[in-house]
């Protein structure tokens, strides 16, 4: 696996010019409000995802209420099925006064919930020229990730496995593909279901993970939050430290073989 | 006129300011779409809504 330089004293995550400590990025869907600001402090999380949707008067709270003040909003453009649909939703979340930048996720699968790759590039054209720091959600497709650079993404965002399902890492191959030849950093993005998952691919170089369903759905999601975010520094430790040589074919003694006890 | 897809009834016009006052709206926490375009802040206490008006006012919620 080629591994590429990284200056391990001063390891931050860089995005657009934007540095981050934290390599873990927390979905904000499915949590209850009294849990969401425990949920962020505790992973230590620097970017949080938002929807944008109608408005309800009813209710007296809203989600930025909770949301610590340093951290950095990413508004999805979850509920758009084209690249139209997304621009429009980007542009009404950028006038929320949250920042520039978007996710975009342009589904038209309602029972999947994949991507639609085509749509995403589309849209990240447009709003990459508008000046959002585009984050794009994709199906990992090395071809589709190249025109993503090309249209001026800021990451790529393949997905694991299908949004809610806790399946792990089922494209990991095609992850790691586009690991090896973007330069852009890699979030991976839908499906991890365990700390384990996040720890594995963070260890092939994924920049960060994106995890929202595996804690929202945890037993305890304090913890759970707290054990993904030192699985993602871990994971994270070990691709910098260099993971040792494999051996398929053979053992090495792990102890000398001289001077033994015998008779 | 149309607000987040219901119909309602202006019995006449009314400044945006005081349609989102009269209806709970958090103006800190909402953005304006009206008629396909985005209205900015500042000019919520000088546009008119018109009962041929179609308004979408949305705000963030959680979401992955």
């Amino acid at each position: 696996m080629k591994q590429k330089k990284e200056n391990i004293a001063d390891d931050k995550l860089v995005i657009a010019g934007h540095e981050f400590n934290s390599r873990f990025i927390l979905g904000s869907g499915k949590f209850s409000l009294d849990l969401i600001k425990a949920a962020i402090e505790t992973a230590g999380a620097e970017i949080i995802t938002l929807a944008l949707r109608r408005a309800n008067t009813k209710t007296e709270y809203n989600i930025l209420d909770f949301i610590p003040k340093n951290v950095t909003l990413l508004p999805n453009t979850s509920g758009a099925r084209t690249a139209e649909e997304a621009v429009r939703i980007a542009r009404l979340s950028r006038e929320l006064g949250c920042g520039d930048f978007v996710k975009i996720e342009v589904i038209n699968d309602s029972k999947y919930l994949l991507p639609n790759n085509y749509e995403t590039v589309k849209a990240t054209e447009i709003l990459a020229k508008e000046g959002f720091v585009v984050m794009p959600y994709m199906y990992p497709d090395i071809n589709i990730a190249r025109d993503l650079v090309n249209a001026g993404a800021a990451t790529i965002m393949p997905l694991a496995a299908p949004i809610g399902s806790n399946l792990g890492l089922l494209t990991k191959h095609f992850i790691k593909i586009i690991i090896d030849e973007i330069k852009l950093p890699v979030i991976v993005d839908a499906g991890i279901g365990s700390p384990a998952q996040a720890c594995e691919i963070m260890q092939e170089g994924a920049a960060a993970v994106m995890i929202n369903t595996a804690i929202a759905t945890a037993n305890d999601i304090k913890e759970m939050a707290e054990a993904f975010k030192l699985a993602i520094q871990a994971g994270r430790k070990a691709y910098l430290a260099g993971l040792g040589r494999v051996l398929n074919f053979k053992a090495e003694a792990s102890s000398p073989l001289i001077d033994f006890l015998e008779d | 006129m149309k607000v987040n897809g219901k119909n309602i009834t202006l019995t006449k016009s009314i400044i945006l300011n005081d349609f989102l006052k009269k209806n709970d709206y958090n103006i800190n926490r909402i953005v304006i779409e009206l008629n396909g375009e985005i209205i900015s802040k500042d000019k919520y206490n000088t546009v008119n809504l018109k009962d041929t008006d179609v308004m979408e006012v949305l705000s963030f919620v959680g979401g992955g």
